[in-house]
């Protein structure tokens, strides 16, 4: 059994007077997956979500819903479900007026309509605020109620933009938790688009990494996180030290000021040739003892939970390290760093 | 001290023509003496009996009606378009719509009557009804405009998304959410229309023309006080226009900026 793409973007370009906003998109979304469109502001994620949507016409490219084209149909027609940033609800109308809206629109039979609105809400854990008003909700139950809106009516597909940006971060944890069970149970294909690589690394089954009107990079959250395809993945993802090396044998490369470091790497190395080295700060290794390079601590943040050190070896070059709990450093302290071989990636 | 007695005689300054006429019209004789010598209401049996004044009445009522009819969709349509779209030369646009408030009254009268009588229609209604189209025009653009321009464009995204047509996503989203800019544009042009005279002065004639030309052709030929009382009669129902409008609908609501977000 292979996988159904449900959406599929197809050389998808757009471009907003002399700015190009995607510049060639190919994406295909899989039956019942959850996939994050993430980006740094202006990377053109919020124009793919409003191309499927159906709110801006792409200049070349096509769009395709159930291996249908519907580049040029009106957003009326899309059948998707859709929950905005700033939530969209109707002030004018109560919350269940809200939510009865779609089923409206379709013609429903007003009994059934009921019905629908009091499970739609059921199932976003919010009842009795019916008749009340969306300016009477908190920003939490207004999210709700824009996400029983948006699936009442059964779309064939879930968009949302940047669903959780507008609450406080402790809501913002728990509702995170709370959509992607409410996604699992209705088990509904879902695009998000979002700036904040947690959300996109805990909430998706998939990850589009976006960049300058592009997918720089398409995977699984630990795929895009551990092997980044591009310097702008790693950087973008988590925090990272870039190193400049060259190879001097196979397994060998030296990083600078005659340092020499053990790599192991999907591919063997050309002696000579240059290499763009990346290691992930959880994976330098702080301490004391044979075996490790000589350093001083430069930096130190101390965030709770673990703590960042900057060191800097005797070469000259500075990493950037985490510990989970480190001994009180201080910037000038000597340090022992480990690089394991294995802690290294290359990027293009 | 002297700023209250300045605000005092400022206040004074603004009402006192106002006070004047409403004493003025209880007059018992013929003159428009100041202060009167008794009260009566005779002047006010005139006003409310004088046949062009009936007739006038009648059509005041018509013109603004008609005028407010017409002007409430094309200035909403041009309000929504001057807010919502990226138009060429959207400077130009507005201040095309809007310059009925500078071109002087003379100006746009003559110009009323020149077409009036080119066309033969001095003595209908039509003239006077597009004039007044045109002069309530930028009060309603502007009233439509401020509420326009605080409808989030996402809601009527969020419509669309749920299935309804551009034509209901007019009528179940944007239309009520103009509302009270709706409101202001009604009672703007209602205020506008009624108390219009120069331009109608022009293209009025014995027949079509309102009530504040028909009270001026009559200040011109009698001095008798029918015209304070008439004036009184204005200015009360203007007081109740605005008191209900603004017991029932909340005119701070409608004049000031509504944010729906």
């Amino acid at each position: 059994m292979t996988a159904k793409t449900v959406v599929a973007l197809e050389g998808v370009e757009k471009a907003y007077g002399s700015v190009r906003a995607l510049a060639g998109i190919d994406l295909g979304v899989i039956e019942g997956e959850l996939l994050a469109l993430l980006g740094p502001s202006g990377c053109g994620k919020t124009t793919t979500l409003n191309v499927i949507a159906g709110f801006a016409a792409p200049d070349r490219g096509r769009v395709l819903i159930d291996g249908a084209d519907v580049t040029t149909r009106p957003a009326w027609q899309r059948g998707l479900g859709i929950v905005f940033q700033s939530y969209a609800l109707f002030p004018h109308m109560t919350v269940a007026e809200n939510v009865a809206f779609g089923l409206r629109e379709r013609g429903v039979a007003p009994a059934e309509i009921a019905a629908s609105v009091t499970e739609a809400l059921a199932l976003v854990r919010l009842p009795g605020v019916a008749t009340l008003r969306p300016a009477q909700l908190s920003g939490g139950m207004q999210q709700r109620v824009a996400l029983a809106r948006a699936l009442v009516i059964r779309p064939r597909v879930l968009l949302l933009d940047e669903p959780l940006a507008a609450l406080d971060r402790k809501l913002r944890e728990s509702m995170r938790a709370e959509l992607k069970e409410i996604q699992r149970v209705v088990g509904i294909t879902t695009i998000f688009v979002t700036h904040d690589q947690h959300e996109a690394l805990g909430l998706a089954d998939r990850i589009a990494v976006m960049n300058a009107g592009r997918i720089e990079q398409l995977g699984p959250p630990r795929e895009v996180y551990e092997r980044p395809a591009t310097r702008f993945v790693a950087d973008f993802i988590g925090a990272s030290t870039l190193l400049e090396a060259h190879a001097l044998d196979a397994r060998t490369v030296e990083i600078g000021g005659g340092l020499r470091v053990d790599v192991r790497l999907p591919r063997p190395l050309v002696a000579g040739e240059r290499v763009r080295l990346l290691i992930r700060p959880e994976r330098v290794e702080l301490g004391e003892g044979a075996g490790m390079l000589a350093a001083r601590v430069s930096g130190v943040m101390y965030l709770g939970d673990h703590t960042e050190v900057q060191v800097e070896l005797s070469s000259g070059v500075r990493l950037l390290a985490t510990v989970r709990a480190a001994p009180p450093l201080g910037p000038g302290d000597p340090i022992g760093v480990r690089l394991p071989a294995d802690a290294f990636l290359e990027i293009a | 001290m002297i700023g209250r007695v300045i605000v005092g005689l400022l206040v004074g300054f603004m009402t006192l023509p106002t006070i004047v006429v409403v004493i003025a019209s209880f007059n018992p004789t013929a003159i428009l003496a100041f202060p009167p010598a008794g009260l009566s209401l005779r002047w006010y049996e005139n006003a409310l009996t004088y046949p062009q004044f009936r007739r006038a009445a009648v059509n005041s009522v018509i013109v603004t009606g008609a005028s407010a009819l017409l002007a409430l969709p094309i200035g909403t349509a041009a309000a929504l378009a001057l807010v919502r779209h990226p138009l060429r030369g959207r400077g130009l646009w507005s201040a095309v719509f809007l310059s009925p408030l500078i071109i002087p009254g003379v100006a746009i009268g003559l110009g009323f009557l020149i077409l009036a009588a080119r066309f033969g229609l001095l003595a209908n209604h039509a003239v006077l009804i597009s004039a007044h189209t045109v002069l309530v025009l930028p009060f309603v653009i502007r009233s439509v405009a401020v509420s326009a321009a605080n409808l989030d464009p996402q809601l009527e995204r969020a419509a669309a998304s749920l299935g309804a047509r551009p034509g209901r996503v007019f009528r179940r989203v944007t239309l009520p959410l103009l509302r009270p800019g709706l409101f202001a544009a009604l009672l703007f042009a209602v205020i506008v229309s009624v108390n219009e005279f120069v331009v109608s002065l022009f293209v009025s004639t014995r027949v079509t023309e309102i009530l504040p030309v028909a009270m001026f052709t009559y200040v011109v030929n009698y001095t008798d006080p029918t015209m304070a009382a008439l004036s009184t009669l204005f200015i009360g129902a203007t007081f109740v226009a605005v008191f209900l409008t603004d017991r029932f609908l909340g005119l701070s609501g409608i004049l000031h900026i509504e944010d729906h977000r």
